[in-house]
């Protein structure tokens, strides 16, 4: 069985985790950061992601996409009133989102796509072979749309999803291995755009999940908005200036937002600075965490109505949890852990890093599955009940929500009009009684034979797989053959749409290796420079005049090869400046180490 | 146990042919997997709850063990274990767990449980009542009165406030009547078990097994019908 990882597919960030000996462990990138920003950017050169990408947020924010995780199985009516928080161009095409990036138009998934590519390459220079299989985690309270969604973007990244797993179970699984804890636990998953919690029965390593619940829009994301737009309010009041205006601008303000919560995780107040534009100065201003905490309180308490929710359904007291599990960036806030301390009654745990915990537990089920790990099983739950539209307008639920998964039912149409051919099948997700308030996943039209009015028995299977994805298949009562049913996503990728966009990654593929080794070359060239350029600065003395004239040529030569397009110009550029400068870097070594050493005696160095 | 099994209830009874290993075509003798040739078969559709988990037709459960089959046999059956077998074995698998699911939440809970086993012995589709039980219907007519009057109440006037109390008393009464209910249900399921156990063919036991089937039903109908009212009620005042 060919190796398989776990994913983290983050709002904010990814992360891409293996087995190794037993041991869960994430993946580092070339700079040691196993974090890879949920950023993809459209530069000159190419499409670039994670932490290059993350630099264009300000530079070029209407072509740089974030938190592209909100738009995961949903329509342009769903996000219509946050369309003004992103820079970048959003339109719908088949009920599915769309980003504009220059001259192309690319749906969620292709963009999710990109990151998974990202750490697929990651992986496969880590580990030396080829990965072609994934665990991807998705937050609990995702719908069928969402997780397919996701799923798809999988493919189009060239891996194959075998298993769509829970956030928060992901981070128990996690937790059950290091620990081996038995009892109930309930996991408070905070992340950067989404609200989770999970209520669940660990026993003999069995995971079994008992209640879940969420907000699939909140998160730190909103923590920041509420903060940005403090700063836009008083910009506006103070210098008299709208930064709706500038983008990049904007950009700014939501970052320095970010880091100054981030901040106030572990300081008491911090200070703001955030440079305008046209003239006007800077706007700064202190802000503590008392402000901070009376800002996004209401948030805050947003998330604890799911939780109360969650431990109705699982019919248990707050004070029946025996532990607590902290998961995602947001819960560093000291607000966020006293407040679930407090519903709780009891200290909550993140001995386990909240940012990389679910990819952590990625690994553990990717093991499962592989016949690694036998000795652990979770059994999760669907979110959301899963129904049909009857007369009315009224949905009628088929499979109850907090129902563990795989779960099927199974319902019998007939028809009301003789030589009726056809029965038009809605599904629905949703706890609401009438269909116009749930969600509609699909519609699909069940062929019947032409008989009298109710002669057909025709029997459908709605069947929820261990990813919480619906499948249906039907089949004629009478003649015991089975029909195939074509399922027309509401909000979704059609299959033929995601075969498309595979053929392009691959047709594209090409062309996308030659722009990342660009990429990577001017990257490459970039640190170079600077290190060599801080050499000269602090070398210049230990060397000889003509040796500094040709390290300087060197490196405007490198310099120019780096504002090419040619990689191969760029490596051979890099070369020659290496070798012209070796005897510079050797000299400073000497002499570091000759400083380093004196008033030692000769015994102590030895 | 089921001496005139007469249920009749569509979906469930679609018989298979299940006596023969799909895959190595021996005899069957084992339970869920072959003996021969160890490949997983599916739940026959046959197959009630209670034989699923290897119960007697019974509806006092120890919740422990049920808890402790479940488990067992979900590491059995479950998709994850079946990642490197044939398309046939997973799709075998994936049928089996979400069945082996369906019969654990209904044998878990004793409302549930109950009702399944009616829907067995005496083939019923769940009776659902329109009208109030006859011993409730002046109680029900009344508290209709006064959710209309509640309604139509400015909420914090002194009537508002007066109905919105009476409402809440008539909720606690209508949640002790359920719980009354609930209790003699399981006296019901008591004597089932115990005229199960003694296994008598007698028309007398017949008469009894007839009549204890009729009780279990009036109970669970008016027990829905009572749980109806008190979400629509506590959906009203909140």
């Amino acid at each position: 069985m060919p190796r398989i990882v776990g994913i983290d597919l983050g709002t904010t960030n990814s992360l891409v985790a293996y087995m190794k000996d037993g041991k869960p462990c994430v993946i580092p990138g070339r700079t040691g950061r196993a974090m890879v920003p949920s950023v993809v950017a459209l530069t000159d050169n190419g499409l670039i992601v994670g932490d290059s990408a993350k630099e264009h947020l300000t530079r070029s924010p209407e072509r740089t996409v974030y938190s592209v995780k909100r738009f995961m199985g949903k329509g342009l009516a769903d996000v219509q009133n946050e369309l003004a928080y992103f820079p970048y161009s959003l339109t719908e095409r088949g009920g599915v989102i769309r980003i504009t990036l220059g001259e192309k138009s690319y749906s969620p998934p292709q963009i999710s796509a990109m990151i998974l590519k990202e750490l697929k390459q990651r992986a496969e220079a880590h580990l030396g072979e080829s990965i072609t299989k994934t665990v991807i985690t998705v937050p609990a309270y995702f719908n069928d749309s969402q997780r397919q969604a996701t799923k798809d973007a999988g493919l189009i990244a060239g891996l194959e999803v075998l298993r769509i797993i829970n956030e928060p179970t992901a981070a128990s699984l996690a937790y059950g291995l290091q620990n081996k804890t038995q009892g109930t636990i309930a996991v408070y998953d905070f992340g950067g755009g989404t609200f989770d919690i999970s209520i669940l029965k660990l026993k003999n390593g069995i995971f079994e999940v008992l209640a879940t619940n969420g907000d699939t829009h909140l998160g730190g994301d909103d923590l920041d908005r509420r903060i940005a737009d403090l700063f836009l309010d008083e910009i506006r009041t103070a210098a008299h200036l709208d930064l709706s205006t500038y983008p990049d601008y904007m950009q700014a303000v939501r970052l320095e937002a970010e880091r100054a919560k981030v901040r106030l995780s572990d300081e008491l107040k911090t200070q703001i600075a955030i440079e305008l534009p046209d003239g006007k100065g800077r706007y700064t201003r202190e802000l503590t965490r008392d402000q901070l905490e009376s800002m996004v309180m209401d948030i805050i308490e947003r998330t604890l109505i799911p939780c109360r929710l969650a431990l109705k359904d699982a019919e248990l007291m707050p004070a029946q949890i025996d532990e607590v599990v902290l998961v995602g960036g947001s819960t560093r806030m000291p607000l966020v852990r006293q407040r679930v301390q407090e519903l709780f009654d009891k200290q909550p745990h993140c001995d386990i890093n909240p940012d990389e915990v679910v990819a952590l537990g990625a690994a553990v089920q990717a093991d499962i599955l592989s016949g690694g790990t036998t000795d652990m099983l979770l059994l999760d739950v669907t979110p959301l009940s899963l129904g049909i539209e009857t007369m009315g307008g009224v949905m009628s639920s088929l499979i109850r929500r907090n129902t563990t998964i795989p779960a099927s039912a199974k319902e019998l149409f007939t028809t009301y009009v003789d030589g009726q051919t056809g029965v038009d099948i809605h599904i629905l997700q949703g706890e609401r009684e009438l269909v116009k308030d749930n969600r509609s996943l699909a519609r699909f039209r069940l062929k019947v034979p032409p008989l009298p009015a109710g002669v057909p028995r025709i029997e459908v299977t709605f069947l929820l797989d261990a990813n919480g994805i619906l499948n249906v298949t039907a089949s004629d009562m009478r003649t015991g053959q089975r029909q195939s049913i074509d399922v027309k996503p509401s909000y979704g990728l059609s299959d033929n749409e995601v075969e498309q966009m595979i053929e392009d990654s691959f047709k594209f593929a090409q062309e996308d290796v030659a722009a990342r080794k660009l990429i990577e070359a001017r990257l490459d060239a970039e640190a170079l420079i600077v290190t060599t350029e801080k050499s000269l600065s602090e070398g210049a003395r230990l060397v000889a005049q003509d040796m500094l004239a040709a390290i300087r040529e060197a490196l405007t030569a490198l310099t120019a090869a780096k504002g090419g397009t040619d990689p191969k110009a760029i490596r051979a550029r890099m070369a020659d400046l290496e070798q012209t400068a070796k005897p510079l870097s050797v000299t400073l070594l000497d002499d570091s180490l000759k400083r380093s050493l004196q008033g030692k005696k000769v015994t102590d160095i030895t | 146990m089921d001496q005139h099994h007469t249920h009749n209830t569509g979906s469930r009874d679609l018989r298979m042919a299940r006596s023969m290993c799909w895959h190595c075509q021996s005899e069957m003798s084992g339970e869920y997997f072959c003996e021969r040739c160890v490949k997983v078969q599916p739940v026959s559709k046959e197959t009630d709850y209670f034989t699923c988990f290897g119960l007697p037709r019974r509806l006092t459960i120890d919740l422990k063990k049920l808890e402790a089959k479940f488990y067992e046999m979900s590491r059995a059956f479950h998709p994850d274990f079946y990642q490197n077998k044939s398309e046939t074995e997973q799709t075998i698998s994936l049928g089996n767990a979400a069945t082996l699911n369906t019969a654990y939440r209904t044998l878990r809970d004793p409302i549930q449980r109950a009702e399944y086993l009616l829907d067995l012995e005496a083939g019923s589709v769940k009776d659902i009542r329109t009208s109030p039980p006859s011993d409730l219907f002046e109680e029900i007519l009344e508290l209709q009165e006064t959710v209309e009057a509640y309604r139509a109440s400015d909420r914090t006037s002194e009537t508002g406030r007066r109905l919105l109390t009476q409402l809440v008393a008539e909720r606690q009464a209508l949640d002790q009547r359920k719980q009354d209910m609930e209790h003699h249900l399981q006296q019901i399921c008591t004597d089932w078990d115990a005229l199960q156990d003694r296994g008598e063919a007698t028309s007398q036991a017949r008469t009894e097994r007839d009549r204890l089937l009729k009780q279990m039903r009036e109970i669970l109908s008016n027990r829905t019908y009572v749980k109806n009212i008190v979400n629509d009620l506590a959906a009203t005042i909140g």
